[in-house]
């Protein structure tokens, strides 16, 4: 999900872990206690939280933009008004966790800088384009109702500062999908070009959408330890098959048809089943060549250079009153 | 980077009058104001607040983790402390 580029390398090695230590910590995770940020911890453990933390942070902070295309030719007033909110969550939620990544030991400049130089990743569902106003319903229906489906396991993460940001998070998420719902609703229940517009925009964003939990369970290098020490709840064909599950009736209920020739409904399990899932162009969006990567980050670092006078400017006034109290005193 | 990094605050808010204000998570600001006015944006868009407090993370002075057993053990041992340590006769009844 948001932490689909987990498997790449660390620069430095890890040192062996003191197994009494090991064990002490392991026994705390199997009696479910929540581990916080002055305990000890593996360092695997606190890299793998910063490492996954801060790309479903950046993974928020980019997540604002393919919705930022819509916010002016929204079709109505309320319609700009509830975007505009959801964006405004995003940058909530990437605020929520750069917090739970620094309490690891990083600072949130650090974590911005890997993703400014691309070093860091994010979701590959944010390198896809918003070519018309139903990806915004398509947006909150399909890529938030995933993000649901990984995210509320998560708010029960071993690592509690992460755990207690998702909860934060989970609570707005609903909106997300269910505002991306509405929005759906009223395309199809409009005219045929609506209709049209609605069918285009699943078409587009639901392979995306089925690849954002990730690769399938026998080809997740990091997923064993990340379930041992009950950062991950679910494995990646797990909560894709929630997802499936749940959204398939969802898409039969607006009248579109989902874009899988060989998606069918297994009687012997009770889930639905979709056909193969093409891994070469998820390697190829979370690599940096997907539709928007290189745009996404362009836009990305432009607004970080066009606010940096905002934040020198906070900067010197504090230094200003800082020194002026001191005068004072 | 030449930018100065801004200081760590932490955030609690009160969602109601009689709930102690609780901690929700923490933010950058270069000063109070900023800081308070970020609290708001970032911890209560859905008006579930009366009352918020900032605290420069710096100023929190924490117990250690590894001190724990020094620190609250002693409590445990201290049975006598517990109401349920007494026994009331049962011709008492309820107190």
């Amino acid at each position: 999900m948001y932490a689909q580029a987990l498997n790449a390398k660390d620069l430095t090695p890890l040192q062996a872990e003191d197994p009494a230590k090991l064990a002490a910590f392991q026994a705390r995770i199997d009696a479910e206690e929540k581990i916080e940020p002055n305990d000890w911890m593996p360092e695997q453990y606190r890299r793998t939280l910063i490492r996954q933390i801060s790309q479903h942070a950046h993974s928020e902070v980019i997540g604002m933009q393919p919705e930022g295309n819509w916010v002016k030719r929204a079709p109505t007033l309320k319609r700009k008004a509830q975007l505009i909110a959801k964006i405004q969550d995003e940058a909530g939620h990437g605020l929520y966790l750069y917090a739970a990544a620094e309490t690891l030991g990083v600072s949130r400049e650090d974590l911005y800088d890997q993703l400014l130089s691309g070093r860091a990743k994010y979701s590959s569902i944010f390198n896809y384009p918003t070519l018309n106003y139903a990806d915004m319903g398509a947006i909150g229906w399909l890529v938030d109702g995933a993000a649901i489906m990984n995210q509320i396991p998560l708010c029960r993460c071993s690592y509690g500062p992460y755990a207690r940001a998702m909860v934060l998070i989970c609570k707005e998420e609903s909106f997300h999908q269910r505002q991306g719902y509405d929005i759906m609703v009223a395309m199809c229940r409009g005219s045929a070009e609506q209709r049209t517009m609605a069918q285009d925009a699943l078409n587009r964003f639901w392979w995306p959408s089925l690849m954002m939990f990730g690769p399938h369970d026998s080809n997740s290098t990091h997923s064993e330890l990340s379930m041992k020490w009950k950062i991950k709840r679910f494995s990646n064909d797990g909560l894709r098959q929630k997802f499936l599950d749940a959204t398939v009736p969802q898409a039969q209920y607006l009248g579109l048809t989902i874009p899988d020739p060989d998606l069918r409904f297994n009687e012997a399990t009770e889930h639905w089943e979709h056909g193969p899932i093409d891994w070469e162009e998820f390697g190829r969006v979370l690599a940096g060549d997907g539709p928007c990567n290189r745009q996404r980050m362009k836009h990305r670092r432009q607004t970080e250079a066009d606010g940096a006078w905002v934040r020198e400017a906070a900067a010197a006034y504090a230094a200003k009153r800082r020194a002026k109290a001191e005068r004072a005193a | 980077m030449t930018e100065a990094a801004s200081p760590l605050w932490e955030v609690f808010v009160r969602p109601r009058n009689g709930l102690a204000h609780r901690h929700v998570g923490s933010l950058h600001a270069h000063d109070a104001k900023m800081a308070l006015q970020a609290a708001r944006d970032v911890y209560t868009r859905r008006g579930e607040t009366l009352s918020i407090w900032v605290v420069p993370s710096s100023a929190i002075v924490a117990s250690d983790p590894g001190e724990k057993d020094m620190m609250f053990e002693p409590t445990a041992s201290k049975i006598y402390r517990h109401p349920t340590f007494y026994e009331v006769p049962d011709e008492v009844g309820h107190m």
